[in-house]
């Protein structure tokens, strides 16, 4: 007898045919920035290019990637089976804002100027909205980006975007401008940037673990997602713990009703013997047997969604490039594909 | 590892002030409020000051409504326990409505400038968490501890810096430039200061729009009449925050970014000669100690898989035991990373629980395993 398989899953993942940009955002905590890398290896497999972009100044992408901080340069951080290409950028706000300037003043050296007295974080600091519409306009800007043969720069975008908490005012940048700036060119800015965003050219992806603060705040975010008509992706269960005993053998463990006398005989026959190891193996399955009623009430309350949804294992080594590629495949398994 | 005796702190009645800090999803609203229920029941008189509790945990405190205000949990035995919820637009607009007739209150209130300032931007949960403390802290006839538990910031270090960022910003040389024809006082600037503001104010509108400076220049005007100096008020709480009665517990979970952000924490308390009291880590995997190691029991795991129907079970058991010793054995080696870098900072080990947290008990439970903490 085997272990039964994980818990019933949800609906299956699509393959997102039509998005270009992917944002991913979730509880911190819940392995956001890891979800979004291993998005962008398992969207670059098979020959594609995708550009992962980092927008909260952690440097994270370099941690995981195990390079040198990345400069505001677009810059190659990692291939993908089938000579898939990841490429990396952290944005930074001032830069953006210069590249705003630049793109549609040619005021790239004024703007400069301005930096160096302080105004950009000013500016940026007056208008949170700014700081948000500058960000995700840069996404929008790669995402529109064609080269000289017209084909997309890239094929792909994955934008590890802010938290859950954060995830609908950072995204919904047209409100939020425009309680500050009714009108004027930022607000045009921000129409051309929602026209992108709030289209089926976009999926906004959650990452949640299966505990109760991350799940609530899973489907709130979903509930403030949709009310503001933000195009919803799909949810990433991070760091799955698969049942390792069937159904009877854990209400039997929750019952402390193991049958003790066939575990210790067990152990007899492979020489294993400790004093009160009986005890503590039913223990730790009285405490596993509580974490699985409890994930998978986590889990029912997800379902209750309807949204593509990709569990993804704990990998108990920790997440290195490694454990990346073994998401890639686990997302692509699930139907993650591009 | 050293370690620290948490009720020692809790009953120390020279202790009025202990901020929990940390990365976001460590569990520091959980460590704030379960050391709320224990130090009332040490015969403390406390309040917790929380900032955004998941909805179970506030129902947990009693805390059904958004008010503002301290209220008192019941339940408790011993001392007394009030909790509430940080609201920080209504904190911002009581800090207006004791400063300001009520006339002018209505015109702040009204400007769009203040309308966004108040709700998002950012910088003012800190700020307004920062107020509100030093608030508590004055009118502390009802409570002589005060437990805080930090903003869910992108930078743990974001609550020290964010306040005084901006009280910089609203006191500062530049707003004051940009608004002075709203305020009457551009004369005083200079011809050269002007003509460089003349380029930066023509980008600006560029960026925002004119009307957005034009209320910007509205609110400093209507707020520099009837209460000046931001920064002030900031540097007062920052000032309460180094006296000996306040400490500092930094929250993390033992994985690296977590850990990280500590590191960071702990170095800025550290050069800030800001009182810290040690680590909490969350969530540490504990297994029983039975003398045998990994390999031997992952061995006979492994053989017992291939021994028929009748011995899955112990092997299943085997399995997760060893899969525990590998999770511990890893929270061990960041921890002892941390360690390294940081050797005079005492660490509280508290063990993962299998359930979630809301209710009293739970409570409870995280305060005794506090002060018991895992000796690994």
């Amino acid at each position: 007898m085997h272990p039964e398989p994980g818990p019933e899953p949800g609906p299956e993942p699509e393959s997102w045919p039509n998005v270009t940009l992917h944002v991913v955002s979730g509880k911190g905590g819940t392995g956001k920035t890891t979800v979004a890398a291993a998005l962008a290896i398992a969207l670059a497999t098979n020959r594609h290019r995708v550009l992962l972009m980092e927008v909260e100044g952690r440097q994270g992408i370099a941690q995981l990637f195990d390079v040198p901080p990345l400069p505001y340069e677009e810059r190659r951080v990692a291939v993908a089976p089938g000579n898939g290409e990841v490429w990396a950028l952290a944005v930074d706000t001032e830069d953006a804002l210069l590249d705003y300037l630049e793109m549609f003043y040619r005021m790239r050296r004024a703007g400069s100027a301005l930096g160096k007295m302080g105004a950009i974080d000013f500016a940026t600091t007056i208008a949170p909205g700014l700081r948000d519409v500058l960000l995700t306009g840069k996404a929008v800007e790669v995402v529109k980006r064609k080269e000289k043969n017209a084909k997309n720069a890239y094929d792909y975008v994955v934008l590890d975007a802010p938290p859950t908490g954060r995830i609908t005012r950072f995204l919904n940048v047209n409100s939020e401008v425009s309680g500050l700036a009714k009108v004027g060119p930022i607000k045009n800015h921000a129409d051309s940037v929602m026209s992108v965003i709030a289209s089926p050219q976009t999926a906004i992806h959650l990452v949640t673990l299966l505990e109760e603060m991350p799940v609530q705040e899973t489907i709130d975010g979903i509930n403030d997602l949709r009310a503001s008509n933000l195009p919803v992706g799909g949810i990433f269960v991070n760091l799955m713990r698969p049942p390792r005993l069937p159904e009877n053998q854990r209400s039997q463990a929750l019952r402390h009703n193991l049958n003790s006398d066939q575990i210790a005989e067990s152990l007899a026959l492979v020489g294993i013997d400790a004093p009160g190891l009986v005890a503590v193996l039913e223990r730790e399955a009285e405490d596993h047997s509580r974490r699985v009623e409890l994930e998978q009430r986590e889990l029912e309350r997800l379902t209750g969604l309807h949204l593509p949804m990709v569990t993804l294992p704990l990998i108990p080594s920790g997440i290195d490039l490694g454990a990346l590629y073994e998401l890639a495949r686990v997302m692509r398994d699930a139907g993650v594909t591009a | 590892m050293m370690t620290f005796d948490i009720d020692a702190l809790l009953k120390d009645p020279s202790i009025h002030i202990i901020v929990c800090t940390g990365a976001g999803g460590v569990g520091k609203t959980t460590t704030a409020a379960a050391l709320g229920v224990r130090a009332a029941e040490l015969g403390r008189n406390v309040c917790v000051l929380t900032i955004d509790p998941a909805r179970r945990l506030a129902q947990a405190m009693g805390l059904t409504e958004l008010d503002n205000t301290p209220r008192p949990v019941q339940g408790v035995s011993g001392g007394t326990l009030n909790a509430m919820m940080l609201d920080m637009k209504r904190t911002f607009d009581e800090v207006v409505e004791s400063h300001a007739d009520p006339e002018r209150a209505e015109q702040i209130f009204n400007n769009p400038f203040y309308q966004a300032l108040s709700s998002s931007f950012a910088g003012t949960q800190e700020y307004m968490a920062m107020e509100k403390l030093g608030q508590l802290h004055n009118d502390s006839s009802e409570w002589d501890l005060i437990i805080v538990d930090t903003p869910p910031s992108r930078n743990a270090l974001d609550f020290l810096d964010a306040p005084a960022r901006l009280g910089s910003f609203l006191d500062g040389r530049l707003i004051r430039i940009l608004t002075a024809p709203a305020r009457g006082a551009g004369n005083a600037l200079g011809r050269i200061a002007a003509l460089g503001f003349g380029i930066f104010t023509n980008v600006l509108s560029k960026i925002l729009g004119a009307q957005v400076l034009a209320d910007i220049g509205t609110f400093v005007a209507a707020i520099d009449t009837t209460f000046g100096g931001f920064r002030e008020r900031a540097d007062a709480t920052y000032e309460l925050l180094k006296q000996p009665g306040t400490r500092f517990l930094v929250v993390a979970a033992p994985e690296r970014d977590a850990l990280r952000e500590a590191s960071f924490f702990v170095e800025r308390l550290q050069k800030d000669n800001m009182p810290l009291a040690g680590l909490v880590l969350n969530r540490v995997q504990d297994v029983d100690d039975t003398g045998l190691s990994e390999e031997q029991i992952a061995a006979a795991a492994q053989a017992l898989r291939s021994m028929g129907p009748d011995n899955e079970l112990a092997a299943a058991l085997l399995e997760l035991h060893v899969e525990r010793m590998q999770l511990k054995a890893r929270h061990k080696h960041v921890t002892q990373r941390f360690e390294g870098a940081h050797p005079g900072v005492p660490i509280i080990s508290v063990p993962a629980m299998a359930e979630d947290v809301h209710d009293l008990e739970g409570l409870r439970s995280v305060g005794t395993a506090l002060a018991q903490h895992t000796d690994w």
